[in-house]
């Protein structure tokens, strides 16, 4: 075998920062939860830490369909469509929320910008959904009535 | 691996698929308390999900604890025809994770 120690070692070191690599990897991919979005108490400091910027133009272009009244608040059917082109993700937010982030959705190239989900309420509140297209934040909100909240127990 | 959670209905009508899923899950959101012991119920939900279709990802939602138990949600895509296999992948918050699949009808 022609290799010598120096070889050897730095093969190892190699080797060792590919494994260090490849464990990072996963949690690099998963960086897309972002953490500190959803788990901000504030509407505005989610909004930053997920889209990075908190001043969404408001826009006739973005549908929020929300119920008026939300008899349950554990279960809020919301849709949120938008006509707008590249949009890049949707992201639903409720203001009074322990968390006011809901959820974020990712919308590649061939899907439409049209999703509905379901969502908890714990008490009355507004619900904002932010369109992110071309890069810029466009949002439509709409007051949601809640009788009985859905986050305690 | 665990049970499936995801029930998928997809159809493709008209050159899209439409594509409704419903987890079955808890979706603890880790305010509740429990009753007998006072104690919160740690969080437990469902954090990312990510629907591939012929290899392509058509659709990603990263979800936070404020969506409902048995999460829904529904959205279209272009493309896709009936017989054609969606692959769908989840992670829960506690790093437990698994890989389904769907036709498309």
């Amino acid at each position: 075998m022609s290799m010598n120690r120096r070889t050897v070692v730095k093969a190892i070191a190699a080797g060792g920062a590919l494994v260090g690599a490849s464990v990072m990897m996963p949690r690099a991919a998963m960086a897309a939860w972002a953490e500190s979005a959803f788990k901000a108490d504030k509407q505005d400091a989610a909004m930053k830490a997920l889209l990075g910027s908190d001043a969404a133009a408001d826009s006739a272009e973005v549908t929020l369909k929300a119920p008026d009244i939300a008899e349950n608040g554990a279960v809020v059917p919301v849709t949120v469509r938008t006509k707008m082109a590249n949009v890049e993700s949707i992201s639903i937010f409720v203001e009074n929320n322990p968390n006011p982030l809901v959820a974020e959705f990712k919308i590649p190239a061939g899907t439409e910008a049209d999703v509905s989900t379901r969502l908890r309420m714990g008490k009355t509140s507004k619900v904002t959904a932010v369109v992110k297209a071309d890069g810029k934040l466009y949002s439509a909100a709409k007051e949601v009535k809640v009788t009985i909240g859905g986050c305690g127990g | 691996m665990a049970k499936k959670i995801l029930k998928v209905k997809a159809k493709a009508s008209g050159g899209k698929t439409k594509v409704k899923m419903m987890a079955k899950h808890i979706m603890e959101s880790g305010q509740r308390k429990d009753k007998k012991t006072g104690e919160l119920i740690p969080a437990k939900f469902l954090q990312e999900l990510k629907v591939e279709h012929a290899g392509k990802v058509v659709f990603e939602a990263n979800l936070g604890t404020a969506v409902s138990k048995n999460p829904y949600i529904a959205f279209n895509f272009a493309g896709g025809a009936k017989g054609e296999e969606l692959t769908m992948s989840w992670t829960e918050n506690t790093g437990a994770s698994a890989t389904e699949t769907a036709k498309i009808k």
